[in-house]
Protein backbone atom coordinates (compact mmCIF):
# COMPACT_ATOMS: atom_id res chain seq x y z
CA UNK A 1 0.00 0.00 0.00
CA UNK A 2 2.67 2.78 0.88
CA UNK A 3 5.22 2.06 -2.15
CA UNK A 4 4.56 5.60 -3.63
CA UNK A 5 8.02 7.11 -4.23
CA UNK A 6 10.09 8.77 -2.56
CA UNK A 7 9.49 12.35 -4.44
CA UNK A 8 5.44 11.91 -4.46
CA UNK A 9 3.74 14.41 -1.69
CA UNK A 10 2.87 13.42 1.76
CA UNK A 11 -1.00 13.69 1.50
CA UNK A 12 -3.14 12.42 4.47
CA UNK A 13 -4.76 9.71 4.06
CA UNK A 14 -7.33 10.51 7.24
CA UNK A 15 -7.62 14.19 8.30
CA UNK A 16 -9.87 14.86 10.48
CA UNK A 17 -10.77 18.83 11.08
CA UNK A 18 -12.50 20.29 13.61
CA UNK A 19 -15.28 17.39 14.31
CA UNK A 20 -17.62 18.12 17.35
CA UNK A 21 -19.90 15.53 18.56
CA UNK A 22 -22.60 15.22 21.00
CA UNK A 23 -24.68 13.02 22.59
CA UNK A 24 -28.05 15.14 23.78
CA UNK A 25 -26.63 17.48 25.79
CA UNK A 26 -23.51 16.13 26.23
CA UNK A 27 -20.55 17.38 24.03
CA UNK A 28 -18.26 14.42 23.91
CA UNK A 29 -16.17 15.76 20.72
CA UNK A 30 -15.74 19.58 20.68
CA UNK A 31 -13.07 20.27 17.80
CA UNK A 32 -11.05 17.47 17.31
CA UNK A 33 -8.28 17.96 14.23
CA UNK A 34 -5.95 14.96 13.06
CA UNK A 35 -3.93 13.59 10.17
CA UNK A 36 -2.60 10.39 9.34
CA UNK A 37 0.03 9.77 6.45
CA UNK A 38 -0.20 6.63 4.80
CA UNK A 39 1.60 4.15 5.98
CA UNK A 40 1.71 5.73 9.48
CA UNK A 41 0.32 4.58 12.75
CA UNK A 42 -1.10 6.93 14.90
CA UNK A 43 -1.85 6.29 18.62
CA UNK A 44 -4.44 8.34 20.50
CA UNK A 45 -3.99 8.23 24.25
CA UNK A 46 -6.00 10.46 27.31
CA UNK A 47 -8.43 9.10 30.04
CA UNK A 48 -11.40 6.99 29.62
CA UNK A 49 -14.69 8.73 28.44
CA UNK A 50 -12.47 11.56 26.99
CA UNK A 51 -13.87 10.44 23.37
CA UNK A 52 -11.67 8.47 22.02
CA UNK A 53 -14.18 5.58 20.48
CA UNK A 54 -16.54 8.10 19.40
CA UNK A 55 -13.54 9.68 17.20
CA UNK A 56 -12.66 6.45 15.58
CA UNK A 57 -16.43 5.35 15.05
CA UNK A 58 -17.32 9.13 13.21
CA UNK A 59 -13.52 7.89 11.08
CA UNK A 60 -15.51 4.81 9.73
CA UNK A 61 -18.75 6.42 9.43
CA UNK A 62 -20.56 4.23 12.50
CA UNK A 63 -21.87 7.87 14.18
CA UNK A 64 -22.28 11.13 12.00
CA UNK A 65 -20.61 13.86 13.38
CA UNK A 66 -22.25 16.97 13.95
CA UNK A 67 -19.70 19.45 12.54
CA UNK A 68 -16.34 19.40 10.67
CA UNK A 69 -14.97 17.14 7.79
CA UNK A 70 -13.38 13.75 8.35
CA UNK A 71 -11.78 12.38 5.34
CA UNK A 72 -10.65 9.00 4.56
CA UNK A 73 -8.30 8.95 0.99
CA UNK A 74 -10.99 10.09 -1.72
CA UNK A 75 -14.62 9.84 1.11
CA UNK A 76 -15.94 12.88 2.58
CA UNK A 77 -17.44 10.82 5.25
CA UNK A 78 -19.14 13.85 6.99
CA UNK A 79 -20.99 14.28 3.80
CA UNK A 80 -22.60 10.38 3.08
CA UNK A 81 -25.90 9.84 3.15
CA UNK A 82 -27.09 7.13 0.89
CA UNK A 83 -26.19 3.72 1.90
CA UNK A 84 -24.22 2.72 -0.71
CA UNK A 85 -21.31 5.21 -0.05
CA UNK A 86 -21.30 4.03 3.63
CA UNK A 87 -20.46 0.85 2.52
CA UNK A 88 -17.74 1.39 0.16
CA UNK A 89 -16.28 3.98 2.63
CA UNK A 90 -16.33 0.53 4.52
CA UNK A 91 -14.32 -1.22 2.60
CA UNK A 92 -11.89 0.58 2.59
CA UNK A 93 -11.68 1.52 6.51
CA UNK A 94 -11.81 -2.04 8.79
CA UNK A 95 -12.17 -1.31 12.59
CA UNK A 96 -11.31 -3.46 15.64
CA UNK A 97 -13.20 -3.64 18.81
CA UNK A 98 -12.19 -3.82 22.55
CA UNK A 99 -14.49 -6.76 23.21
CA UNK A 100 -13.73 -8.78 19.53
CA UNK A 101 -17.17 -8.70 18.33
CA UNK A 102 -16.76 -11.36 16.29
CA UNK A 103 -19.82 -13.39 14.93
CA UNK A 104 -20.07 -16.19 17.91
CA UNK A 105 -22.63 -18.43 15.55
CA UNK A 106 -19.56 -18.89 12.64
CA UNK A 107 -16.61 -20.64 13.10
CA UNK A 108 -13.30 -18.66 13.41
CA UNK A 109 -12.82 -19.34 8.82
CA UNK A 110 -16.63 -18.61 8.28
CA UNK A 111 -16.01 -15.06 10.53
CA UNK A 112 -13.39 -13.84 8.03
CA UNK A 113 -14.66 -14.60 5.20
CA UNK A 114 -18.26 -14.07 5.49
CA UNK A 115 -17.59 -10.15 4.44
CA UNK A 116 -15.26 -10.49 1.44
CA UNK A 117 -17.86 -13.30 0.19
CA UNK A 118 -20.80 -10.73 1.26
CA UNK A 119 -19.48 -7.45 0.39
CA UNK A 120 -16.66 -7.37 -1.89
CA UNK A 121 -18.56 -10.32 -3.98
CA UNK A 122 -15.48 -12.69 -4.23
CA UNK A 123 -15.06 -16.16 -5.14
CA UNK A 124 -14.94 -18.36 -2.55
CA UNK A 125 -12.24 -20.06 -3.41
CA UNK A 126 -10.06 -16.81 -3.49
CA UNK A 127 -11.82 -15.54 -0.06
CA UNK A 128 -10.92 -19.07 1.69
CA UNK A 129 -7.29 -19.41 0.55
CA UNK A 130 -6.93 -15.93 1.38
CA UNK A 131 -8.45 -16.72 5.27
CA UNK A 132 -6.39 -19.45 5.71
CA UNK A 133 -3.34 -17.62 4.98
CA UNK A 134 -4.86 -14.71 7.63
CA UNK A 135 -5.01 -16.94 10.06
CA UNK A 136 -1.36 -18.08 9.81
CA UNK A 137 -0.52 -14.70 9.81
CA UNK A 138 -2.13 -13.86 13.27
CA UNK A 139 -0.53 -17.60 14.83
CA UNK A 140 -3.91 -19.60 14.97
CA UNK A 141 -3.22 -22.18 12.31
CA UNK A 142 -5.21 -24.55 13.30
CA UNK A 143 -8.22 -23.05 14.88
CA UNK A 144 -10.27 -22.36 11.84
CA UNK A 145 -13.03 -24.48 12.38
CA UNK A 146 -13.27 -23.25 16.39
CA UNK A 147 -16.23 -21.28 17.38
CA UNK A 148 -15.43 -17.67 19.40
CA UNK A 149 -16.77 -19.53 22.38
CA UNK A 150 -14.41 -21.86 22.08
CA UNK A 151 -11.44 -19.21 21.78
CA UNK A 152 -9.11 -17.07 24.63
CA UNK A 153 -9.97 -13.68 24.65
CA UNK A 154 -6.48 -13.12 22.69
CA UNK A 155 -7.04 -15.50 19.94
CA UNK A 156 -10.36 -14.83 19.97
CA UNK A 157 -9.02 -10.35 18.87
CA UNK A 158 -6.78 -12.08 16.40
CA UNK A 159 -9.35 -13.46 14.66
CA UNK A 160 -11.07 -10.35 14.63
CA UNK A 161 -7.60 -8.69 13.03
CA UNK A 162 -7.81 -10.91 10.93
CA UNK A 163 -11.30 -11.09 9.81
CA UNK A 164 -10.47 -6.89 9.10
CA UNK A 165 -7.82 -7.34 7.27
CA UNK A 166 -9.55 -9.84 4.82
CA UNK A 167 -11.36 -6.80 3.54
CA UNK A 168 -7.77 -5.59 2.31
CA UNK A 169 -8.40 -1.76 3.95
CA UNK A 170 -5.82 1.29 3.40
CA UNK A 171 -6.79 2.40 7.15
CA UNK A 172 -7.03 0.25 10.19
CA UNK A 173 -8.79 1.59 13.77
CA UNK A 174 -7.75 -0.08 16.65
CA UNK A 175 -10.22 0.52 19.60
CA UNK A 176 -8.25 -0.05 22.83
CA UNK A 177 -8.11 -4.36 21.30
CA UNK A 178 -5.93 -4.98 24.35
CA UNK A 179 -8.03 -3.85 27.36
CA UNK A 180 -10.03 -6.51 27.88
CA UNK A 181 -7.28 -9.41 27.88
CA UNK A 182 -4.53 -10.70 30.21
CA UNK A 183 -1.60 -9.55 30.19
CA UNK A 184 -0.06 -12.65 28.80
CA UNK A 185 -2.76 -12.71 25.60
CA UNK A 186 -2.01 -8.78 25.17
CA UNK A 187 1.02 -9.56 24.01
CA UNK A 188 0.37 -12.32 21.22
CA UNK A 189 -1.92 -9.50 19.61
CA UNK A 190 0.68 -6.45 20.44
CA UNK A 191 3.24 -8.47 18.32
CA UNK A 192 0.16 -8.77 15.89
CA UNK A 193 -0.18 -5.59 15.45
CA UNK A 194 3.02 -4.33 15.45
CA UNK A 195 3.80 -6.81 12.39
CA UNK A 196 1.03 -4.95 10.13
CA UNK A 197 2.23 -1.61 11.50
CA UNK A 198 5.83 -2.25 10.47
CA UNK A 199 4.20 -3.50 6.97
CA UNK A 200 2.81 -0.15 6.26
CA UNK A 201 -0.44 -0.68 7.46
CA UNK A 202 -2.17 2.89 8.47
CA UNK A 203 -3.40 2.77 11.69
CA UNK A 204 -5.20 4.63 14.31
CA UNK A 205 -4.90 2.99 17.87
CA UNK A 206 -6.43 3.83 20.77
CA UNK A 207 -4.40 2.86 23.38
CA UNK A 208 -3.54 2.53 27.05
CA UNK A 209 -0.45 0.74 26.18
CA UNK A 210 1.72 3.38 26.51
CA UNK A 211 4.98 1.49 26.04
CA UNK A 212 3.19 -0.04 22.74
CA UNK A 213 2.73 3.28 21.40
CA UNK A 214 5.74 5.12 22.18
CA UNK A 215 7.73 1.92 20.32
CA UNK A 216 5.42 1.79 17.00
CA UNK A 217 3.52 5.34 16.89
CA UNK A 218 4.35 7.46 14.36
CA UNK A 219 2.58 10.28 16.08
CA UNK A 220 0.55 10.35 19.38
CA UNK A 221 -2.25 12.33 19.95
CA UNK A 222 -3.42 12.73 24.12
CA UNK A 223 -6.78 13.53 24.62
CA UNK A 224 -9.16 14.98 27.14
CA UNK A 225 -12.25 15.55 27.60
CA UNK A 226 -13.00 15.92 23.82
CA UNK A 227 -10.15 18.22 22.51
CA UNK A 228 -6.77 17.10 21.58
CA UNK A 229 -4.35 18.40 24.14
CA UNK A 230 -1.28 17.97 22.79
CA UNK A 231 0.42 16.02 19.93
CA UNK A 232 3.79 14.99 18.77
CA UNK A 233 5.92 12.27 17.99
CA UNK A 234 6.26 9.62 21.03
CA UNK A 235 9.60 10.96 21.96
CA UNK A 236 8.47 14.29 22.60
CA UNK A 237 5.13 13.54 23.88
CA UNK A 238 6.34 10.99 26.18
CA UNK A 239 9.87 12.42 26.56
CA UNK A 240 9.06 16.01 27.47
CA UNK A 241 5.53 16.57 27.46
CA UNK A 242 4.12 20.67 26.89
CA UNK A 243 1.00 20.63 29.06
CA UNK A 244 0.58 20.12 32.87
CA UNK A 245 -2.49 17.78 32.00
CA UNK A 246 -0.59 15.69 29.84
CA UNK A 247 2.62 15.47 32.08
CA UNK A 248 -0.51 14.78 35.11
CA UNK A 249 -2.16 12.06 32.55
CA UNK A 250 1.58 10.00 31.94
CA UNK A 251 2.38 10.28 35.64
CA UNK A 252 -0.89 8.39 36.88
CA UNK A 253 -0.29 5.64 33.99
CA UNK A 254 3.25 5.30 33.61
CA UNK B 1 -53.63 -54.35 9.43
CA UNK B 2 -56.21 -57.01 8.94
CA UNK B 3 -55.74 -58.18 12.13
CA UNK B 4 -55.59 -55.03 13.88
CA UNK B 5 -59.28 -54.16 12.24
CA UNK B 6 -60.35 -57.93 13.24
CA UNK B 7 -59.52 -56.71 17.34
CA UNK B 8 -61.16 -53.71 16.57
CA UNK B 9 -64.26 -55.25 15.81
CA UNK B 10 -63.76 -57.60 18.92
CA UNK B 11 -63.68 -54.58 20.96
CA UNK B 12 -66.35 -53.24 19.66
CA UNK B 13 -68.28 -56.18 20.39
CA UNK B 14 -67.27 -57.69 23.54
CA UNK B 15 -66.98 -53.98 25.14
CA UNK B 16 -68.74 -51.39 23.55
CA UNK B 17 -66.06 -49.55 22.44
CA UNK B 18 -66.80 -48.43 19.02
CA UNK B 19 -63.53 -46.96 16.89
CA UNK B 20 -64.79 -47.50 13.50
CA UNK B 21 -61.79 -45.50 12.08
CA UNK B 22 -59.97 -48.84 12.63
CA UNK B 23 -62.23 -51.25 10.66
CA UNK B 24 -64.79 -48.98 8.64
CA UNK B 25 -62.64 -48.70 5.43
CA UNK B 26 -64.75 -45.15 4.87
CA UNK B 27 -64.27 -43.79 8.70
CA UNK B 28 -60.71 -44.35 8.20
CA UNK B 29 -59.92 -42.20 4.80
CA UNK B 30 -62.06 -39.89 6.48
CA UNK B 31 -60.09 -40.04 9.97
CA UNK B 32 -56.72 -40.02 7.79
CA UNK B 33 -57.68 -37.36 5.14
CA UNK B 34 -58.33 -34.87 8.33
CA UNK B 35 -55.31 -35.91 10.25
CA UNK B 36 -53.84 -34.85 6.54
CA UNK B 37 -55.34 -31.99 6.34
CA UNK B 38 -54.61 -30.56 9.79
CA UNK B 39 -50.59 -31.53 8.94
CA UNK B 40 -51.21 -29.69 5.74
CA UNK B 41 -52.20 -26.57 7.29
CA UNK B 42 -49.93 -26.14 10.17
CA UNK B 43 -47.09 -26.64 7.80
CA UNK B 44 -48.62 -23.62 5.28
CA UNK B 45 -48.98 -21.34 8.18
CA UNK B 46 -45.69 -22.76 10.32
CA UNK B 47 -43.83 -21.33 7.10
CA UNK B 48 -45.63 -18.59 6.02
CA UNK B 49 -45.79 -16.72 9.58
CA UNK B 50 -42.41 -17.79 10.10
CA UNK B 51 -41.08 -15.94 6.97
CA UNK B 52 -44.23 -13.15 7.61
CA UNK B 53 -43.02 -12.39 11.42
CA UNK B 54 -39.80 -11.85 10.58
CA UNK B 55 -40.46 -10.02 8.03
CA UNK B 56 -42.65 -7.95 10.33
CA UNK B 57 -39.69 -8.09 12.75
CA UNK B 58 -37.53 -6.25 10.79
CA UNK B 59 -40.28 -3.78 9.49
CA UNK B 60 -41.47 -2.82 13.63
CA UNK B 61 -37.10 -1.92 13.70
CA UNK B 62 -37.88 0.15 10.20
CA UNK B 63 -36.28 4.15 9.98
CA UNK B 64 -39.29 5.48 8.51
CA UNK B 65 -41.71 5.71 11.61
CA UNK B 66 -44.84 5.35 9.08
CA UNK B 67 -43.40 2.08 8.39
CA UNK B 68 -43.39 0.94 12.10
CA UNK B 69 -46.72 2.14 13.05
CA UNK B 70 -47.92 -0.24 10.31
CA UNK B 71 -46.37 -3.08 11.27
CA UNK B 72 -46.96 -2.33 15.15
CA UNK B 73 -50.75 -1.98 14.30
CA UNK B 74 -50.70 -5.22 12.09
CA UNK B 75 -48.93 -7.22 15.73
CA UNK B 76 -51.75 -5.57 17.93
CA UNK B 77 -54.83 -6.43 15.90
CA UNK B 78 -54.10 -9.66 15.08
CA UNK B 79 -52.80 -10.31 18.80
CA UNK B 80 -55.79 -8.44 20.60
CA UNK B 81 -58.67 -9.79 18.92
CA UNK B 82 -60.55 -13.26 18.98
CA UNK B 83 -58.90 -15.84 16.54
CA UNK B 84 -62.62 -17.14 15.86
CA UNK B 85 -63.34 -13.64 14.90
CA UNK B 86 -60.37 -12.98 12.51
CA UNK B 87 -61.32 -16.44 10.80
CA UNK B 88 -65.20 -15.40 10.03
CA UNK B 89 -63.75 -11.95 9.29
CA UNK B 90 -61.90 -13.61 6.60
CA UNK B 91 -64.26 -16.07 5.40
CA UNK B 92 -67.73 -14.56 5.70
CA UNK B 93 -66.83 -10.80 5.16
CA UNK B 94 -63.70 -10.90 2.58
CA UNK B 95 -64.18 -14.49 1.02
CA UNK B 96 -67.51 -13.50 -0.78
CA UNK B 97 -65.68 -10.31 -2.17
CA UNK B 98 -63.16 -12.44 -4.32
CA UNK B 99 -63.94 -12.79 -7.99
CA UNK B 100 -64.93 -16.31 -8.65
CA UNK B 101 -63.35 -18.87 -11.04
CA UNK B 102 -65.62 -20.45 -13.15
CA UNK B 103 -68.37 -20.07 -10.57
CA UNK B 104 -66.00 -21.44 -8.15
CA UNK B 105 -64.50 -19.18 -5.15
CA UNK B 106 -61.28 -18.17 -6.18
CA UNK B 107 -60.24 -19.38 -2.58
CA UNK B 108 -61.82 -22.45 -0.60
CA UNK B 109 -61.85 -22.30 3.30
CA UNK B 110 -58.69 -24.09 3.74
CA UNK B 111 -57.28 -20.81 1.69
CA UNK B 112 -58.81 -18.72 3.61
CA UNK B 113 -57.70 -20.76 7.01
CA UNK B 114 -54.07 -20.90 6.08
CA UNK B 115 -54.37 -16.94 5.46
CA UNK B 116 -56.17 -16.00 8.94
CA UNK B 117 -54.16 -18.54 10.95
CA UNK B 118 -50.71 -17.48 9.56
CA UNK B 119 -51.52 -13.85 9.82
CA UNK B 120 -52.47 -14.13 13.77
CA UNK B 121 -49.09 -16.61 14.08
CA UNK B 122 -47.47 -14.02 12.27
CA UNK B 123 -47.86 -11.23 14.85
CA UNK B 124 -47.30 -13.78 17.65
CA UNK B 125 -44.00 -14.74 15.74
CA UNK B 126 -42.73 -11.08 15.13
CA UNK B 127 -43.26 -10.26 18.97
CA UNK B 128 -40.41 -13.36 19.70
CA UNK B 129 -38.65 -12.47 16.80
CA UNK B 130 -38.30 -8.78 18.00
CA UNK B 131 -37.55 -9.63 21.86
CA UNK B 132 -35.35 -12.15 19.93
CA UNK B 133 -33.30 -9.58 17.82
CA UNK B 134 -33.43 -6.86 20.79
CA UNK B 135 -31.16 -9.00 22.31
CA UNK B 136 -28.95 -9.36 20.12
CA UNK B 137 -25.86 -7.30 21.46
CA UNK B 138 -25.93 -3.78 19.40
CA UNK B 139 -22.17 -4.34 19.36
CA UNK B 140 -22.18 -6.99 17.33
CA UNK B 141 -24.27 -4.63 14.51
CA UNK B 142 -21.93 -2.57 15.03
CA UNK B 143 -19.37 -5.07 13.68
CA UNK B 144 -21.12 -5.82 10.77
CA UNK B 145 -22.08 -2.21 10.08
CA UNK B 146 -18.40 -1.87 9.77
CA UNK B 147 -17.28 -4.74 7.46
CA UNK B 148 -19.41 -2.99 4.68
CA UNK B 149 -22.31 -4.98 5.27
CA UNK B 150 -25.73 -3.71 3.81
CA UNK B 151 -28.77 -3.11 6.01
CA UNK B 152 -30.46 -6.25 4.58
CA UNK B 153 -27.30 -8.47 5.30
CA UNK B 154 -26.81 -7.32 8.84
CA UNK B 155 -30.36 -8.96 9.16
CA UNK B 156 -30.30 -11.93 7.26
CA UNK B 157 -26.86 -12.76 8.15
CA UNK B 158 -26.34 -11.69 11.77
CA UNK B 159 -29.12 -10.15 13.61
CA UNK B 160 -31.67 -13.22 12.53
CA UNK B 161 -29.68 -16.22 12.52
CA UNK B 162 -28.32 -14.90 16.53
CA UNK B 163 -31.88 -13.92 16.94
CA UNK B 164 -32.96 -17.33 16.17
CA UNK B 165 -31.21 -18.59 18.43
CA UNK B 166 -32.15 -16.76 21.20
CA UNK B 167 -35.82 -16.93 20.18
CA UNK B 168 -35.97 -21.30 20.17
CA UNK B 169 -37.96 -22.01 23.04
CA UNK B 170 -40.75 -19.13 22.64
CA UNK B 171 -41.18 -20.21 19.47
CA UNK B 172 -41.59 -24.14 20.32
CA UNK B 173 -44.18 -22.89 22.52
CA UNK B 174 -45.80 -20.63 19.59
CA UNK B 175 -45.68 -23.71 16.96
CA UNK B 176 -47.68 -25.99 19.34
CA UNK B 177 -50.05 -23.12 19.74
CA UNK B 178 -50.47 -23.09 16.08
CA UNK B 179 -51.13 -26.85 15.71
CA UNK B 180 -53.67 -26.30 18.48
CA UNK B 181 -55.63 -23.00 17.15
CA UNK B 182 -55.36 -25.19 13.50
CA UNK B 183 -59.07 -26.66 15.35
CA UNK B 184 -61.08 -23.27 14.64
CA UNK B 185 -61.03 -23.81 10.78
CA UNK B 186 -63.49 -25.93 11.77
CA UNK B 187 -65.86 -23.41 12.09
CA UNK B 188 -65.88 -22.63 8.40
CA UNK B 189 -65.81 -26.52 7.58
CA UNK B 190 -62.19 -26.94 6.32
CA UNK B 191 -62.00 -30.58 6.47
CA UNK B 192 -59.08 -30.65 9.35
CA UNK B 193 -58.81 -33.86 12.09
CA UNK B 194 -61.82 -32.23 14.53
CA UNK B 195 -64.06 -31.64 11.49
CA UNK B 196 -63.59 -35.03 9.87
CA UNK B 197 -64.00 -36.07 13.36
CA UNK B 198 -66.86 -34.57 14.05
CA UNK B 199 -68.57 -36.26 11.10
CA UNK B 200 -67.16 -39.40 12.25
CA UNK B 201 -68.70 -39.51 15.29
CA UNK B 202 -72.35 -37.88 14.62
CA UNK B 203 -72.66 -40.97 12.45
CA UNK B 204 -71.47 -43.40 14.27
CA UNK B 205 -72.37 -41.69 17.85
CA UNK B 206 -69.45 -42.80 19.03
CA UNK B 207 -68.26 -39.44 21.05
CA UNK B 208 -66.24 -40.44 23.75
CA UNK B 209 -64.14 -42.99 21.80
CA UNK B 210 -63.28 -39.92 18.93
CA UNK B 211 -62.52 -37.34 21.78
CA UNK B 212 -59.76 -39.83 23.26
CA UNK B 213 -58.42 -40.81 19.51
CA UNK B 214 -58.45 -36.55 19.07
CA UNK B 215 -56.71 -35.92 21.99
CA UNK B 216 -54.13 -38.52 21.41
CA UNK B 217 -53.90 -37.12 17.74
CA UNK B 218 -52.97 -34.18 18.81
CA UNK B 219 -50.14 -34.77 22.17
CA UNK B 220 -48.77 -37.43 18.79
CA UNK B 221 -48.16 -34.24 16.58
CA UNK B 222 -47.25 -31.57 19.49
CA UNK B 223 -45.00 -34.02 20.21
CA UNK B 224 -43.26 -34.38 17.04
CA UNK B 225 -43.12 -30.87 17.53
CA UNK B 226 -41.22 -30.56 20.55
CA UNK B 227 -39.38 -33.52 19.42
CA UNK B 228 -37.83 -31.66 16.56
CA UNK B 229 -37.45 -28.20 17.74
CA UNK B 230 -35.42 -30.19 20.48
CA UNK B 231 -33.02 -31.28 17.91
CA UNK B 232 -32.69 -28.16 16.10
CA UNK B 233 -32.11 -26.40 18.76
CA UNK B 234 -29.16 -28.79 19.81
CA UNK B 235 -28.36 -28.45 16.19
CA UNK B 236 -27.86 -24.75 16.10
CA UNK B 237 -26.46 -24.68 19.50
CA UNK B 238 -23.10 -22.81 19.20
CA UNK B 239 -20.54 -22.49 22.15
CA UNK B 240 -20.13 -19.73 24.24
CA UNK B 241 -24.01 -18.17 22.81
CA UNK B 242 -27.04 -17.95 24.61
CA UNK B 243 -28.63 -20.82 27.27
N1 LIG C 1 -24.05 6.29 21.88
C1 LIG C 1 -23.86 7.10 22.92
N2 LIG C 1 -24.90 7.77 23.50
C2 LIG C 1 -24.71 8.59 24.54
N3 LIG C 1 -23.52 8.84 25.10
C3 LIG C 1 -22.44 8.23 24.59
C4 LIG C 1 -22.55 7.33 23.48
N4 LIG C 1 -21.31 6.88 23.19
C5 LIG C 1 -20.48 7.45 24.06
N5 LIG C 1 -21.14 8.28 24.91
C6 LIG C 1 -20.54 9.09 25.97
O1 LIG C 1 -19.53 9.84 25.39
C7 LIG C 1 -18.42 9.95 26.26
C8 LIG C 1 -17.17 9.50 25.52
O2 LIG C 1 -17.26 8.13 25.27
P1 LIG C 1 -16.15 7.32 24.48
O3 LIG C 1 -15.99 7.90 23.13
O4 LIG C 1 -16.53 5.89 24.55
O5 LIG C 1 -14.86 7.60 25.35
P2 LIG C 1 -13.53 6.78 25.47
O6 LIG C 1 -13.49 5.78 24.36
O7 LIG C 1 -12.46 7.81 25.37
O8 LIG C 1 -13.54 6.13 26.80
C9 LIG C 1 -18.74 9.11 27.47
O9 LIG C 1 -19.15 9.97 28.48
C10 LIG C 1 -19.86 8.24 27.02
O10 LIG C 1 -20.73 7.98 28.09
MG1 LIG D 1 -13.44 3.71 24.41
Amino acid sequence: MSDAGLDAPIVPIVRIVDVHKSFGAVEVLRGISLAVNRGEAVCVIGPSGSGKSTLLRCINGLIPVDRGEVFVGAHAVHKLRADQEMIALRKDVSIVFQQYNLFPHKTALENIMMAPIQVLKQSKEEVEARAHELLKKVRLAGKENSYPGELSGGQQQRVAIARALAMRPSVMLFDEVTAALDPETRKEVLVTIRQLVEEGMTSILVTHEMAFAREIAHNVYFTDHGVIVEEGTPAQLFGSPQKERTRAFLEQVL
Amino acid sequence: MDDIAAWFRWLHQTSGIKLTIFYDSYDRSRFLEGFATTLKLSAYCLILSLLLGAFTAWLCGSKIAAVRRAANGFVQLFRNTPPLVQLYFFYFALGPLLPKVGGMPLLGSLGWAVISLTLLEAAFAAEIFRAGIEAVPRAMIEAAESLGYSRAQVFRLVVLPLALRVTMPAMTNNLVNLVKTTTLAYAIAVPELLYMSAQIWSEQVNVPEMMVVLLISYVAIVGIINQVMQWLEARLRVPGFGQ
